[in-house]
């Protein structure tokens, strides 16, 4: 029930924040140098950058808890044990691939 | 088909066939995020940096203005059909939910235009 739940969080948390943000994002970019200044600004912030972390997150939840849908869509994975074991392993791939992705962003 | 109770007006009509429309495109434009939101990922991890100069000349390649126009596109109408579901979820009254889902149109529509608007301006150098 939780991985359910987070499924639609993170869709819903992509949806009124991750979009509005991209589009923040490009439209700055489209705007000017200066526009783009007050978005880097902004974004580099704490609050930014908690804000951020947390798309990057409900992204990488979404997507892996997505694929598991596609795999119960095959009509694959509803054995009671290995059901739990992959609703809980999408929300623990959608944290690591957090971790990954920010740790590559920042190292590489 | 009679008019009396709800059950008796649609008993018989059989299915609309359309009713697993919705849950398809779901699905394929599931598809289409995991394969541009896949390369928006890795490319922000490949980029050198996030600079201004750096970013417009990333997005001025047509390959890229391409992937973002289509992401443009292609999550906002994930977004819409996945923002229908929860709306048909929490609204039980018909006239909440239907102002819901005329507003979701509205933002998602007017989210797309306005995304598209700006990868145009860049890839077309105005910017």
């Amino acid at each position: 029930m939780l991985t359910s739940i987070l499924h639609r969080v993170s869709g819903s948390a992509m949806a009124f924040v991750g979009l509005p943000v991209l589009l923040w994002w490009l439209g700055s970019l489209a705007g000017g140098p200066e526009a783009y200044a007050t978005f880097q600004a902004v974004a580099g912030s704490v609050p930014g950058m908690i804000v951020l972390v947390g798309v990057s997150w409900a992204f990488f939840n979404h997507m892996s808890s997505g694929i598991r849908h596609f795999v119960l869509d095959l009509g694959a994975g509803y054995e009671l044990n290995t059901n739990k074991t992959w609703s809980l392993g999408a929300n623990t791939i959608g944290v690591i691939l957090t971790a990954a992705f920010w740790a590559a962003i920042v190292l590489l | 088909m009679g008019n009396g109770t709800s059950l008796g007006r649609v008993r018989g009509l059989g299915s609309a066939h359309h009713g697993a429309g919705h849950w398809m495109l779901q699905r394929f434009t599931a598809i289409g995020n995991l394969l541009l939101l896949g390369f928006l990922v890795i490319s922000f991890v490949l980029l050198p940096n996030f600079a201004y100069d750096t970013l417009i000349g990333w997005i001025a390649n047509p390959v890229v203005a391409t992937a973002l126009s289509l992401i443009m596109v292609n999550t906002f109408w994930h977004a819409r059909i996945g923002l229908q579901v929860v709306a048909e979820d929490y609204f039980s009254t018909a006239a909440n939910k239907f102002v819901a889902l005329v507003l979701m149109n509205v933002a998602v529509f007017g989210g797309s235009a306005f995304g598209l608007i700006s990868v145009a301006r860049i890839a077309f150098g105005v910017a």
